[in-house]
Parts: structure tokens; sequence; C-alpha cells
């Protein structure tokens, strides 16, 4: 039976059609309805050099409903391959084309001997969430494209493929990615991501040649990232907690500094210049953020399970907070429930907070109306908290989809520098209500 | 034609006017061909991602205050209900009121496009009635719906005697049209069907269609003007208001693509007098507009004295500004209603218009008449306008930008702006539905269009350093190309 979805914190598993666009170079092909990618693409930092007006669609008609659409993907992709100036075409189904039964994956083979390479990955909306899909479309380019290039150059030492926040769903995928790979190239690691300015796929070809993989996700990602254990023999380094702050960050640089065989002198020094540079702000502005007079200790947190863990972690093991109830809103599938709802009550002092699944907006906001914040509630969420924040004089930090009041072109709130951005975010929130 | 609101089947564009989405020639042949009923639509064998009928439907119906849409479809689907709910949580503060108008989505999955899930939607509409309580519930279907042949209408027809607000089905299936002003189309049968009453007495109201409604204090007062009071819709109207839209003395809108289905609706059915012209954007447009409405309700006298005082204050400023914006040269991306209406008024502002491209186009309206903006600038405008049809398909646009290589372009839909800047073309987004309102909005438009091409920094510096998604062979064919011959399936 289906579920009510009131107050949407995720899409269908055709907006993972963004996975796609993060690559430079590849560009998804439709087969799908003409509305579905503007209906997707409803994010900031969209409009790169392709954009859902560039992806060629095959605009499914009734006429294609009634007779199949093979032939009008077959014209699509032949002549997306002469018009649009791509490096690979992933060619993605949407939900009508699946019900009415067109094999994307026949028509898409038809173009093996093409210039430019043409993969598929089906992923219709009704299949699962564009968390789903972005892990079914990085495992079928790994399998159709990357897999093309398996033994072809020898492992690199040292060498780091690195995954995280799922693009475009997660506002801060890119800006996290690059902090994650800063800290790893900071402990003598090289790293290795497809996604954002500067890569492409030279990356994707990498792949094979890494060492290691490490996924810095709950869950999102981790089919696509133990194909490659399986398939190339690349060790995978599954890490459920994005590092914010201090603690968790030395904690995630020592356990890649164990798995990798990373010198650990090295990590130790590291580790030791960071904290001291985070501690040296935290000193700097404990005025404010003790003696801020309307923030009070507690906070919920309603997001997806990587922030739901990751923010909880920060303001609970660095700053100090205490978490009440919990929301996780991605829909996370049954098997890792157990697992997120451990990782984000594994906290100091033992404290201990409730977490529920749900993607209820209506409830799970009328239960945070009636927690006991012991004071002006703190509220990190989606754009949906901001007017609930309000209505209750709380403060609130959008930090997972969606956001549409706010914008986030580079930067982070990974790792130490990013745990200052998100104090930066959270503590503007308060004083702009009250500054005494 | 006779309008039928006994159930929720209303025809879409293509087959209820002929509308088509592709052709390529010049306005006069187009327009002269049309009439005669030569027309055929040229389809694609190649195009790109546009938008669907569902996103215009439901973002007019959802803009009223205080109701529900539950959507029955998977979650992708209502991804336009967050930034839906802050544009109309923003809109209602504006005019101090708040809106409960809420999306619930059956989120449908792989066990419901085999068992069905109609059940899903009856316990979904259920939650909704409880927990928001709307004052109506729009039940709409969608492509996965509509394909595995949910019975919505006959949900709605239950439902509606078990609540005691109107439950009301509608038709969302993107596949249906290539016109996704058809979605206007379904929002007004809707709520023809649904919420609006026989007239029990007249009253003062002029209905005002329109998006959303930035102009609502100025057009309040101007109608003060002529002793009426405008009646805005959809955006943050209620049900309550909408139920007597039958009573009001006469209908405008501010986009004839807009409004042709209630307009022609209302009058047909109640004998509302729907106000057809030219719309209220540049002189021209304004005056013969605010004229009209003068005539209908009786005021002519009222509105040659406030055109009088307007002139008088705004026509020199508008000419001073003329002189420097003569002879540049124009290409207009938008929707047919306001890709005829700005090419009016840059022609009246001394710009050569060298090309529009109208995402689709409509020969007729729902009374069977040529759009009064098409008409209009069939007999002003200097003969042989290039004319493009195109479902926003941006490498016809790109191409033709390429061809004409203009001193600027002109866009009107989400995303589009960006791919003309980055071709080096100067790009002016004419976002807002009042943006060439009046006097005022015109003046601040040529404004608009002079300080978008004397600063072309930003346009060079982008364009200089990116990739273009096109090949080279590209630009080197016709615009048509992939176009096939008229009818051709």
């Amino acid at each position: 039976m289906a579920k009510i979805l009131d107050q949407a914190r995720y899409k269908c598993a055709l907006a993972a059609m963004q996975t796609v666009q993060s690559i430079p170079g590849a560009i998804p092909v439709l087969h799908s309805g003409p509305g579905c990618a503007s209906k997707l693409n409803d994010n900031n930092g969209t409009s790169g050099r392709f954009s859902p007006n560039i992806y060629p669609c095959t605009s499914i008609s009734e006429k294609e409903v009634v007779f199949g659409g093979a032939d009008k993907l077959r014209s699509t992709i032949s002549n997306a391959l002469k018009i649009i100036d791509a490096d690979l075409f992933v060619v993605l189904s949407g939900c009508t084309g699946e019900i009415i039964g067109d094999d994307i994956q026949e028509v898409a083979e038809e173009f093996e001997d093409a210039e430019k390479p043409v993969i598929w990955a089906k992923t219709p909306g009704f299949k699962g969430n564009n968390y789903i899909g972005h892990d079914w479309i990085l495992k079928s380019i790994f399998e159709q494209y990357v897999r093309k290039f398996k033994g072809e150059a020898p492992k690199e030492k040292g060498l780091v493929n690195l995954f995280a926040g799922v693009p475009q769903q997660d506002p801060y995928w890119l800006g996290n990615l690059r902090e994650l790979e800063r800290l790893l190239q900071s402990i003598g690691l090289k790293t290795n991501t497809i996604f954002g300015f500067d890569r492409g796929l030279e990356n994707l070809q990498k792949i094979p040649t890494a060492e290691y993989t490490i996924l810095v996700s709950p869950w999102a990602g981790l089919e696509s990232a133990k194909y490659l254990e399986k398939e190339f023999n690349i060790p995978l380094l599954h890490y459920p907690i994005l590092p914010i702050g201090a603690a968790e960050t030395t904690k995630f640089l020592r356990t890649v500094a164990e798995f990798t065989g990373a010198d650990k002198e090295l990590t130790e020094s590291v580790i030791q210049q960071n904290e001291a540079q985070f501690f040296y702000y935290l000193e700097r502005y404990a005025d404010t953020i003790l003696e801020s007079r309307i923030v009070s200790k507690r906070f919920t947190v309603v997001s997806e399970a990587q922030y739901v863990i990751a923010v909880t972690k920060f303001l609970v093991n660095d700053m100090g907070l205490f978490p009440q109830k919990l929301f996780v809103t991605d829909d996370t599938p049954e098997a890792f429930r157990e697992e997120v709802s451990q990782e984000t009550n594994t906290l100091n002092y033992d404290i201990k907070t409730k977490v529920e699944f749900t993607t209820d907006g209506f409830d799970l906001q009328n239960q945070i109306r009636k927690m006991d914040f012991g004071g002006s509630p703190l509220i990190i969420g989606s754009n949906w908290e901001k007017k609930l924040a309000h209505e209750l004089k709380g403060h609130f930090v959008n930090i997972s989809y969606p956001m549409i009041e706010k914008i986030v072109i580079n930067s982070h709130v990974a790792g130490y520098s990013g745990g200052l951005y998100l104090l930066e975010d959270i503590y503007s929130a308060a004083l702009s209500m009250l500054k005494i | 034609m006779p309008f039928n609101f006994k159930n929720a089947n209303v025809g879409v564009r293509e087959n209820r006017l002929g509308s088509i989405t592709g052709f390529s020639g010049d306005l006069d042949t187009l327009a002269h061909r049309s009439q005669c009923g030569s027309v055929k639509n040229r389809e694609r064998c190649f195009s790109q991602s546009s938008s669907c009928l569902s996103g215009c439907a439901l973002d007019q119906l959802i803009s009223i205050r205080n109701v529900a849409v539950v959507y029955h479809a998977p979650a992708g689907c209502v991804a336009l209900a967050q930034g839906e709910d802050v544009k109309f949580r923003q809109l209602a503060e504006r005019i101090n009121e708040k809106t409960n108008s809420v999306y619930v989505c059956t989120d449908l999955n792989e066990n419901d496009t085999v068992f069905g899930a109609i059940e899903a939607l009856r316990k979904a509409t259920q939650y909704t009635y409880e927990k928001f309580h709307p004052e109506a519930i729009f039940l709409s279907s969608s492509c996965v719906s509509g394909v595995i042949g949910e019975d919505v209408d006959g949900l709605a027809d239950e439902l509606a005697d078990e609540y005691d607000i109107p439950i009301i089905p509608i038709h969302c299936e993107g596949f249906k049209s290539r016109i996704w002003a058809s979605g206007f189309d379904i929002a007004d049968h809707a709520v023809l069907q649904g919420i609006v009453k026989p007239p029990e007495k007249k009253n003062n109201k002029i209905i005002f269609k329109n998006f959303f409604e930035s102009a609502r204090p100025q057009i309040t007062e101007l109608f003060k003007e002529i002793g009426a009071e405008p009646q805005f819709v959809y955006c943050n109207s209620t049900v309550e208001e909408l139920s007597h839209l039958s009573e009001a003395q006469a209908m405008v809108c501010i986009c004839g693509t807009l409004g042709t289905y209630l307009g022609n609706a209302l009058e047909e059915t109640y004998g509302v007098p729907y106000v057809r012209t030219i719309n209220p954007n540049g002189i021209t447009g304004f005056e013969t507009w605010f004229r009209a409405i003068g005539k209908t309700i009786g005021k002519e006298a009222e509105v040659e004295r406030y055109i009088e005082r307007q002139r008088a204050i705004y026509l020199p400023q508008i000419e001073e500004v003329k002189r420097e914006l003569k002879g540049l040269r124009a290409v207009i991306g938008m929707g047919p209603g306001y890709t005829y209406e700005v090419s009016r008024v840059l022609q009246e502002l001394g710009m050569e218009v060298v090309h529009g491209l109208a995402w689709h186009y409509d020969y007729k309206y729902d009374n069977g008449q040529i759009p009064p903006a098409l008409e209009h600038l069939l007999k002003t405008s200097p003969k042989g306008l290039k004319l493009t049809v195109a479902d926003q398909q941006n490498y016809e646009v790109m191409s033709v930008l390429n061809y004409h290589k203009p001193d600027i372009y002109f866009s009107r839909h989400p995303g589009s702006t960006v791919w003309a800047i980055k071709q080096g073309y100067a790009a002016l987004f004419v976002a807002d539905e009042y943006m060439i309102f009046g006097y005022e909005g015109t003046l601040n438009f040529a404004k608009s269009i002079l300080d978008t091409i004397k600063n072309r920094s930003f346009e060079k510096s982008l364009a200089a350093r990116i990739k273009l998604p096109y090949t080279k062979w590209w630009y080197e064919q016709d615009t048509d190309k992939f176009l096939k011959p008229e009818g051709a399936r």
C-alpha cells in the first residue's frame, strides 16, 4: 500500500538524473514525459553546462503510450549524439515508459558502436526515491562504463575513490565532498572523485586503479560502492557518519588512516593542528555561544539520515547540547534503520534519544509542537520546518532538501571548518531574533 | 463551443482548439494558413525536456487559499509542492493573509502499478480532510495513475457524498498534451465544475485572472477610478469567493493563453462579459484594454480622464528612453500570448523583433476567434515576422539566436534565460506578468532593456569561459532540421 507523503523531502528515482548531470561531460537522456525533468529540477545550482532544458527527452505522448516508445527513444538517442556535445549519454527511464514496457536496455545497446558511450539505467519514479535512484545510476555507470577500463592501468598507491552526499539532493553535496577530499589529502592520501568542477570521465576511468573506496553516507550509495568492491576488488570503507566539527572529524581521520594505512604520525599532527584551530575559533566565539540568552540547550533534527546522525553528534559531542526526538525523512530502507538509530544514539555521557523514520510531515511537526525544549527550540531541518520554527518562536537552520529560501553555492558543513560554518548559521538565526 | 461541467473531461488544446507545437516560417503565413484550416502540426524526431500540463494545472489550483490537492502519483510528481508552499505563503503574507493550501501525495510504488491503489487515494483524502480542514479537495491523477486506469472520477463521486466540501477530480496525465497551457484549462474546468455556483445576484466585481498578482495594489486603485472592485483569481482567492464568480460584472485576464477557458466559459454559461482585447502591456495595450473595460461597464468618461492624466506624466519619460532603444534587434521566446504581446510592445518602443519563438500556437481561443494579440500584431507588425513554434526546444532557440545575433533576447520561462547569455547575448527575463503593465510598467521595462544592453559584463565574462552544450554541427543546420513534414507522425 502506498504511503501518505505529506511535505515531501525527497523526489523520485528519476530525479537522480542530477547524479548524471553532476559528472561533467555526462548527460541524461530521458525516456519520460515532457515535464518530468523540469519538475524534478527544483533546486538551485542546476544551470550548469547541461540542464534539464538540454536533456534529450522522448517527451512521451499518448501515441507512445498506445503504440510503444522504442522508436521515439531510438531517434532521440541517435539525434542527441549529433546535437549534444557530451562525452557520456545515460538513458534513464521514467514511470510511463516502464509501465508500457519499453525496453530501454535493448534500445541503448543498439548504440554500442556509437562514437560516444551510451549506457542506461532504469529509474521509474514508482520504484524508489532519488536516494535509491542515485545508487542505481552509479551502479549502472560502473557496470556499463567503468568496467571497460578494468585492468587497463595498474593500481595507484594511496589512491582513494571518495563518495559522499547525493548530488543536488544534498545541498552541501559538493562543498562537503571537496572538504572531505581535502581532509584525506591532508593525511597523505590521493583522492579520486567523479562529481563537480574539473572532474569527469577521466575520473570514472581511474576508479579501477584506486586502492580503496570510501563512502561517507549512512546508506545512500552503498550498493554501488559494494559493487566496486566486488567487481574491481577495491576494499570499501563504509563510514556512516558525515563528520562535522572536531570530535567526529578526528575520529573519521583516524579510522581512514587505520583503514588505508596512511601515515599515523602525519595523521596525528594534522588532527592536532586542526583541532587547535577549531578551538581557537570556538574560544573566541564562546561568549556569543554561551551567553546568547535565547538559545536553549535542546534541539531536534528533521532531515535525511546523513544529517540526523551528523548534526546530532556535532551538537552533542562538540557543543554540549541535548537532542530531543529526531526525525529521519529520507525513507531509509528497513535494513538500515537499526544502524541509523544506533549510530545516532552513540553519544557522549551515554545520552540517548528517540529516532523516528517517517514521511508524514504533518505528524512529525505536531510532535515537535509538543516537545519540551526548555526554552526556544532549535530546529535543524528542511525548508518545511521554517514555518514551524516561526510559529514556535524557535531558531531554524535549513540544512537539507528542500532548500528554497536559502542558497548554498560552495560552502560545506563537513569537517572541522564545516562545524564552524554550521555554528555561523545557527547563531546567525538566533541573533536575528534577539541580540542582547 | 458548449461547455460541459458535469464531468472532469476537458479536451487538451491540440484537440479542442487545433493548437500546434511545431512550425517554422513567418507569422503571416501561419495565421493565413490556419484561418483556412490548412495548418498541421510538425512533430519532432528529436526533442529536449520541456514542461507538462500538471504543473500549470496544479499551480493554479493550489494558489487558492485553504484548499488541498491529493496527488495520486509517485513522489517525484509532487516535487513542486515545496516551492509552491513557500511562494504562496509569501504571496498571502503580502496581503496580510495566510494560506494553508497543501499537497498530499499517495507516493505510488511498484505494487500499486500492478494492483492499483484507489484505496490509498481514499485514505489520503480522508487524512487530508481530517488534518488540514481544506475548503475543497482536488483529486489529481498523474501519468502513472492514468496509465494503470485508476478511477479517480468514481472515487471523487463517492467521496462527494461523504464530505461537506467539494471533492473535484482532475486529470493531469502529463503525456496527454505537449501544450502545458492545457493545464490552465484543466484548473478552470475543475473550478467551474466543482466550485462556481449559478448567480444569485450580480455584484460590482471584475474578475482579474492572473498568475502572481504583483500589481494587486495598483490594479485595486485603478479599478476604484471606475467604481469597480477586482476579484483576483486564483492566487489568494478563497473557495467562497470563487463560488460567486458567475455574479461578476465582467472578467479580464492578464494573458490570453491563461484566460481563454475560464473567460469564455463564464461568458457563455453565466453571461459574465469577457473583455477580450490585447493585454494591458505597453501603452496601446493598456489603453485598448482599459477602454474596453470602461465600455463594458459604462464608465468610458472615467477611463478617458485617467488616461489623460497618466499620459501627461509618463509619455514624455517613455519617449526619452525610446530614443536609445530605437533600432535594437530582439528575439523573443515565450508562451504564445506573451510572444505577441511583447513583440507589439517592443515595436511600439521602436525596436525590431527579428524572430519570435512561441512555445505553442493557438490559432483560435474557446470562442472560436483568433487571439486578439495575434490579430493586432498581424495588422501592425512589419510583414514577414519570423516565427518558430517549439515547446521550449532550447536547441532551436539557440539556433535562432545564432542565426540572427540579436542585441537582446527576451525569455519568460524558468531555466531558459541562461542559455542566451552563454551564447553571448544580452537577455532579459520577463518573469512577472506585470513587468510591462500600464504606463509605469512600460517605462520601467524600457529602462530595464537599456540597463541590460548597456552593462554586458556578466554575459561576456561567462560566455568567454563556458563550453556550449551543442555541437558545431548543430549550429550549421537549419533550425527546423528535426521537424518532420506537416501531419507526419
